[in-house]
């Protein structure tokens, strides 16, 4: 490969988190979850919490897609153990941002995350990487619902 | 079939035809544009984009009202094109030639005109397992509406339509068969004689989705002896926005109008409307006169070449690609009929569609990732979405090798 936008795109740790998803496992006990469904690809994910009070103490997913989605969900499950509600909605923003390349994100707060920086170049996958997300916001408000990324102008 | 065995490839001459698309000469993220979603929507010759320029520019005028010159020569261009339709699938009368959007309302306006002022609660509509949502949805709506049912005959793992079962589905309550000539997902080419054939047997009237036909396979509408007979300008290289439905004039004649207003009513009173004559029946509202012009210009074009001449090159040409794709490891092509026309639809082991297609687009080449508005299809081979290369009569050997070239470069990346 040659093009410098795809292996921006397609960097190792993003391969990498697409060919062995972390915590790629439907957990015994959840306290949260939700569906998600691109419908312009098929992708499903779901996402499974075990929060603590306010606290992520345990996230998960399972579900199939493609390399930016799964690598997208697995990053994001390792990124928000541990945090409050709060700080999960302020890295959602900061992750968006990164991703569509507006507003100034700063890769030192995004860490691993800053990976999907790759994605600016890419309008037509961005919701590939945000999938998860959303899906994962849905978790945190109980929607009963199914999540479908072309909503995602009202989501935002 | 004996014409189509002794043509040639070399019949065609495929370096002129490229030069009359100047849509196929540019550079896509600085690699020459190797344009294989055929099956979406084709490129357009010069001659189609010249007919749509010269309408707007010199003859542009409403159809079918004024009396001065503009009108009279747009209602003639106009018209004129219908005749082309006509003899562009053998239809015996311009009067059974509706100007449409597309297929989608093709499908639509018999669901909407002649299924719900015929049919009652019970009746089935007969599908294949590999329509587009195209053909599946309208009759979905006419069974929320008035109680049809959709019956859905099965396909095999190659793709083609289980005829038996076909057979076994036509039953005392089909009220019409409607099925797709050409599938757009897989490419199988359907047994629409026999499909034809066989309804009419039970005396079930048949609806032919042609819009994956068109481009390319000679369409006869009276040797299919179909009913009704639906394509896509944009799909046989013209413009969007308009197509054509083909129906019988006897099962036109007794439909009600699809939709109200003006150019479909012969005298109008608050107390009483009467309607206009076919097509016009059919036709409310200006039309879009400069797409109907553009697609005369297209089949022109097409019939110009020699449909038969497109379909033996076309033929090859997708031999050639699946005899390169199949040896290529680790790829398993879905859709293997018998009969195939133009498209390769393909998984990769471990890779998914939108992957394979952002790596291939950064290449040059454009394919469509996805599920090809057939989800049913893709349920039924248990994947998510296929990526599918479409052809046309411009496209080359050298651009499948390219396609080629660029698989081996996603399985690289992916390994």
């Amino acid at each position: 490969m040659t093009d410098i936008d795809i292996q921006e795109l397609y960097q190792e740790l993003i391969l990498d988190h697409s060919r062995r998803p972390r915590n790629f496992r439907r957990p015994d006990g959840t306290t949260h979850q939700a569906e998600g469904y691109n419908p312009l690809c098929g992708d499903r994910v779901t996402v499974y919490l075990q929060m603590d009070n306010d606290v992520v103490s345990d996230a998960a997913f399972q579900g199939d897609g493609c390399a930016i989605s799964k690598a997208s969900a697995s990053l994001m499950t390792e990124s928000v153990k541990g945090k409050t509600r709060a700080e999960v909605e302020s890295l959602f923003s900061r992750f968006h941002a990164a991703a569509t390349g507006s507003g100034s994100a700063d890769p030192v707060c995004l860490g691993k995350l800053a990976v999907f920086s790759g994605l600016r170049g890419f309008p037509t996958r961005v919701k590939c990487a945000t999938l998860a997300w959303h899906t994962l916001r849905a978790a945190l408000e109980q929607k009963a619902s199914l999540v479908s990324t072309e909503g995602e102008e009202t989501l935002q | 079939m004996n014409t189509l065995e002794t043509l040639k490839s070399t019949d065609l001459d495929v370096s002129a035809i490229r030069r009359d698309f100047p849509g196929l000469h540019q550079s896509v993220h600085g690699k020459p544009l190797v344009y294989l979603d055929n099956a979406a929507t084709t490129q357009k010759p010069t001659a189609v984009i010249e007919a749509l320029d010269r309408f707007y520019r010199t003859d542009c005028s409403n159809v079918h009202r004024g009396v001065h010159e503009l009108s009279e020569r747009a209602t003639k261009a106009f018209e004129d094109a219908r005749v082309v339709v006509k003899h562009f699938i053998n239809a015996s009368r311009e009067r059974e030639i509706v100007f449409v959007r597309g297929t989608t309302e093709a499908i639509n306006l018999v669901a909407s005109s002649y299924a719900r002022s015929r049919m009652k609660a019970g009746d089935e509509i007969l599908i294949s397992a590999l329509e587009h949502h195209s053909n599946i949805v309208p009759w979905q709506l006419l069974s929320e509406q008035i109680g049809t049912r959709l019956v859905v005959a099965p396909i095999s793992d190659s793709g083609e339509l289980v005829l038996e079962e076909f057979e076994r589905l036509l039953g005392p309550k089909t009220a019409l068969v409607s099925m797709a000539h050409v599938s757009n997902a897989l490419g199988t080419v359907m047994p629409v004689r026999e499909i034809v054939r066989l309804a009419h047997t039970r005396g079930v009237p048949v609806l032919i989705d042609g819009a994956q036909a068109a481009p390319h396979l000679a369409v006869d509408v009276r040797e299919l002896d179909c009913d009704f007979y639906a394509f896509s300008g944009h799909k046989v290289f013209g413009p969007t926005g308009i197509g054509v439905l083909w129906g019988r004039a006897d099962l036109l004649e007794r439909m009600p109008p699809y939709q109200g207003g003006g150019d479909m009513i012969r005298s109008v009173t608050f107390e009483k409307t009467t309607y206009n004559d076919l097509p016009y029946k059919f036709e409310a509202g200006t039309p879009h006169i400069a797409g109907a012009i553009g697609l005369g210009a297209a089949l022109d074009y097409v019939s110009q070449l020699g449909i038969d001449r497109v379909t033996a090159y076309e033929r090859e040409l997708l031999a050639y690609g699946t005899e390169l794709l199949r040896a290529i490891p680790g790829l398993r092509l879905i859709g293997t009929a018998s009969e195939k026309s133009a498209v390769l639809s393909f998984v990769l082991d471990g890779i998914h569609p939108h992957d394979a297609g952002t790596v291939l687009d950064r290449s040059g080449i454009a394919v469509r990732t996805g599920h090809h508005c057939a989800q049913p299809v893709m349920a039924r081979f248990d994947i998510p979405a296929t990526t599918r290369a479409s052809l046309a009569f411009y496209n080359t050997k050298e651009e499948i090798d390219a396609l080629a070239s660029g698989i081996r470069r996603v399985q690289e990346l992916f390994r």
